[in-house]
C-alpha cells in the first residue's frame, strides 16, 4: 500500500497536486515514485514563465529502470521548477509528497475540482 | 585484474608507426598534439593475455543461453566466418573499381533480392549499420518523399506504448513529433486510439509485429488502412522479423518501409555494440530517396551477370561511408544459403522454442509448484506466443520482495545472461524471455528447471545476487548518479 494524503488531488498520470493560493504545486505520488524505483536524474522540458497546455510534458524523471514524463496536470503559467531536485532526485524516493516539482499558475483554478481525489486515485492504482 | 594502460613495458613495445609515405603532406602544427598519446605498452602476449583473461570473465552467446528478449541472440554459424574470411571477400578495398568487385557485388544484389522477397519490399538497401540507424534512414526517406509530393505539413509520428525506444527516438532525429498511443489491455493495437489520433498532420506509424510482447497483431491490416487512408506511411520495425520469416511479411500487411537487423535475424555475431547491420527495404515510391549506393544487375557482352553501383535519384545522401557493414552482409548471406528456401524452418524452431520455454516455466509439477513462493503471471493473455514472451513477476514481489531484477541477477549465478528487464514498460516487473531457434531441448528444459528452483529459493539469497560472478551486485543507482565517462590515467 503506497501514501495517499486525502489532502490532495490526483491525476491518472500519477501526479499530486496541492492548491496554494491560485497556485498549483504539482509532484509525482508516492505509488509512482516505488514504481520507478530509484531516481538519478531529472530533467525540465520547459521553463519559468512558459505557459503549459494540459497533458503536455514539462518535465522527465529517470531511474535505473525507466524514463517517464511527467505532465501539466491542468493548464497555466509555470512560476517556479524545483531546481534543487537535479541534484538531489533521491528526495523524490524519500519523500514524494515533500518534493514538489513544479508551480503552475493556473489558468482555471476551479479545473482543480475535475481533478482525482484520494479514494478516485487509490481506485485508479488498485489500492 | 589486467588493466590495459598499467602495461607499462619498454619504450615503443607494442605498436610501430609507419614512416610517412610522403614529406609533401604535413598536419599542420596547430593541429599536432602538443604531448605524444599515452598508448599502452604491451607486447603482443601481453595483449593476447589480456583480451583472453576479459574473454573468461564476460558472458556471451558462445558461453551459454542468452535469453535476452528482443535481441535474438542466437548461434553464429562458423561458417560464416569461413566465407567472410576468404581472400576475396576481406582483401577488397572499397574504392577498387566495380570490374574488381564483382563476386562481392553479386552477394550484395543477392542480399538485396532476399530481403526484397523476405519482406515484400520493392527495394533493399544495405547501407544503414544498425538497427535504429535503418529506422532513421527510412523516416528520412519518408520525409524527403512527402516534402516531395508537396506533403511537407506531415510532422506527426504515431508510436504504440509497446514500441521499442529507438522508434520515437529515431523519428524525433528526424524532427518529427511522436504520439504515443496507449495499448488495448490485452497488449494489442488499439485501432479506435489510431483513428483518434490519424490526420492530416500524420506522417507514418511505427510498429513492431509481432510485438515486444510476443504477440502478433491480428488487426494489423486494418491499422494499415487507417493510415493510410490519412495519408501516412506505415514504418515496420523489423526487430522481431525472426518470428515470421517465409511465414507471412511485412508488405502483406500494408507496411511501406522497413528495417531488417541482420545482427539478430541473420546470425551476424552482435552484443558489445556491433558491428550490425541494419538494412532497410521500401516500397518502390520511396525507392529514389534511399540512401546511395545500391547494386542493380545488368548482362554484359557476352551474356554473363554485371553488377554495377546505382545512385538513386532524389537520395537522402549518404548514412554510412562506402557499403555498409559489408562483412556483416557477407556473413548474412552465408547464413541465408545455408537454409536456402527452407528459411521459414529457422522461424518455426524460434516460435516452437520460445512457446515450450514459456510453457514449461508456467506449467511446473505439483511437486516443484509446491516450493515456489509465487508464480509469475503471463504477460500476454494468449494461448500461443511468437518468438518471445514476457513474464509479470509482480506475484513474487508481493510475497517475497523479490523483484524481477534480483530473479535476473540470480540467473547470472547459474550461468545465464539475464533476460531483458523491465521492457516493455506496459508489463509490470517485466523479464522477457527469447531463446532463439539455436537452443536444444535440453538446454531449455535445463534453464526452466533453474528459472522455477530460483522461484522457490530464500528470498535473501535471490536478493542479494549475483554470487558467483567476478563482479558481484553493483550499485547502479550511484553509477547513474556519478558519471566518469573517461578512464582516469596515472598522471592525472
Amino acid at each position: 500500500m503506497s501514501d495517499i494524503p486525502d489532502s490532495l488531488r490526483y491525476t491518472a498520470e500519477h501526479e499530486w497536486i496541492r492548491m496554494d493560493e491560485g497556485v498549483a504545486v504539482v509532484g509525482i505520488t508516492d505509488h509512482a515514485q516505488d514504481a520507478l524505483t530509484d531516481i538519478v536524474w531529472i530533467e525540465f522540458l520547459a521553463d519559468e514563465g512558459d505557459t503549459v497546455e494540459e497533458n503536455g510534458t514539462f518535465a522527465s524523471v529517470e531511474s535505473v529502470k525507466s524514463v517517464s514524463d511527467i505532465y501539466v496536470p491542468l493548464a497555466g503559467t509555470i512560476v517556479a521548477l524545483n531546481h534543487d531536485l537535479q541534484d538531489a532526485p533521491e528526495a523524490i524516493n524519500e519523500d514524494a509528497y515533500g518534493s514538489w516539482i513544479a508551480k503552475i499558475e493556473l489558468a482555471d483554478v476551479g479545473a482543480v475540482d475535475g481533478l482525482l481525489d484520494a479514494a478516485g486515485y487509490a481506485a485508479l492504482i488498485g489500492e | 585484474m589486467s588493466d590495459l594502460f598499467a602495461f607499462n613495458g619498454a619504450k615503443g613495445a607494442g605498436y610501430a608507426q609507419p614512416a610517412p609515405i610522403s614529406d609533401d603532406f604535413t598536419i599542420p602544427l596547430a593541429l599536432q598534439r602538443s604531448a605524444p598519446a599515452r598508448w599502452p605498452r604491451a607486447s603482443e602476449p601481453e595483449i593476447v593475455r589480456h583480451y583472453t583473461w576479459l574473454s573468461t570473465r564476460s558472458h556471451g552467446i558462445d558461453s551459454g543461453f542468452y535469453p535476452l528478449g528482443s535481441c535474438t541472440m542466437k548461434h553464429n554459424p562458423r561458417v560464416n566466418e569461413r566465407i567472410v574470411q576468404m581472400s576475396g571477400m576481406n582483401d577488397l578495398h572499397a574504392l577498387a573499381p566495380a570490374s574488381h568487385l564483382q563476386g562481392l557485388m553479386a552477394i550484395f544484389h543477392e542480399m538485396q533480392e532476399v530481403l526484397e522477397h523476405c519482406a515484400g519490399m520493392d527495394t533493399v538497401t544495405l547501407q544503414p549499420v544498425a538497427g535504429a540507424h535503418g529506422e532513421f534512414t527510412a523516416m528520412r526517406c519518408i520525409q524527403e518523399y512527402h516534402r516531395d509530393i508537396g506533403q511537407a505539413n506531415r510532422d506527426k509520428v504515431i508510436v504504440p506504448d509497446s514500441a521499442h525506444g529507438t522508434n520515437p527516438a529515431s523519428a524525433a532525429m528526424c524532427g518529427y513529433q511522436i504520439i504515443e498511443i496507449p495499448s488495448l489491455e490485452n497488449g494489442r493495437l488499439d485501432l479506435d486510439a489510431i483513428r483518434a489520433v490519424v490526420g492530416e498532420d500524420t506522417a507514418a506509424m511505427m510498429v513492431t509485429n509481432p510485438s515486444t510482447l510476443g504477440i502478433f497483431e491480428p488487426e494489423i491490416s486494418e491499422a494499415a488502412e487507417i493510415v493510410h487512408s490519412a495519408g501516412g506511411q506505415m514504418y515496420y520495425d523489423g526487430a522481431n522479423f525472426n518470428a515470421i520469416l517465409g511465414k507471412t511479411n511485412p508488405g502483406l500487411m500494408g507496411f511501406d518501409a522497413v528495417h531488417y537487423n541482420l545482427h539478430k535475424t541473420f546470425s551476424q555475431p552482435h552484443g558489445g555494440g556491433g558491428p550490425g547491420a541494419g538494412p532497410i527495404g521500401v516500397k518502390s515510391h520511396l525507392a529514389d530517396y534511399l540512401p546511395a549506393p545500391l547494386v542493380v544487375a545488368s548482362v554484359d557482352g557476352e551474356g554473363e551477370p554485371w553488377y554495377d553501383w546505382y545512385d538513386p535519384p532524389k537520395s537522402i545522401g549518404k548514412v554510412q561511408q562506402w557499403h555498409g557493414n559489408a562483412a556483416a552482409t557477407v556473413r548474412a548471406w552465408a547464413f541465408y544459403r545455408r537454409y536456402g528456401r527452407e528459411l521459414e524452418k529457422m522461424s518455426e524452431h524460434a516460435v516452437l522454442n520460445a512457446n515450450y520455454l514459456r510453457h514449461r516455466i508456467m506449467n511446473p509439477t505439483d511437486e516443484v509448484r509446491a516450493g515456489i513462493h509465487a508464480m509469475p503471471i503471463d504477460g500476454a493473455p494468449t494461448d500461443i506466443v511468437k518468438h518471445e514472451f514476457t513474464l509479470n513477476m509482480s506475484p513474487l514481489k508481493d510475497a517475497t520482495g523479490v523483484t524481477g531484477k534480483d530473479v535476473a541477477k540470480r540467473l547470472l549465478d547459474y550461468g545465464y545472461m539475464a533476460p531483458t528487464l523491465y521492457f516493455p514498460m506496459i508489463v509490470p516487473e517485466c523479464l522477457m524471455l527469447e531463446p532463439t531457434e539455436t537452443e536444444s531441448k535440453e538446454a531449455i528444459d535445463k534453464f526452466a528447471d533453474d528459472f522455477l528452483q530460483i522461484l522457490a529459493e530464500d528470498p535473501e539469497l535471490v536478493k542479494t545476487a549475483p554470487h558467483d560472478t567476478p563482479v558481484k551486485r553493483v550499485d547502479e543507482v550511484w553509477a547513474a548518479r556519478n558519471l566518469i565517462l573517461r578512464h582516469p590515467l596515472d598522471d592525472e
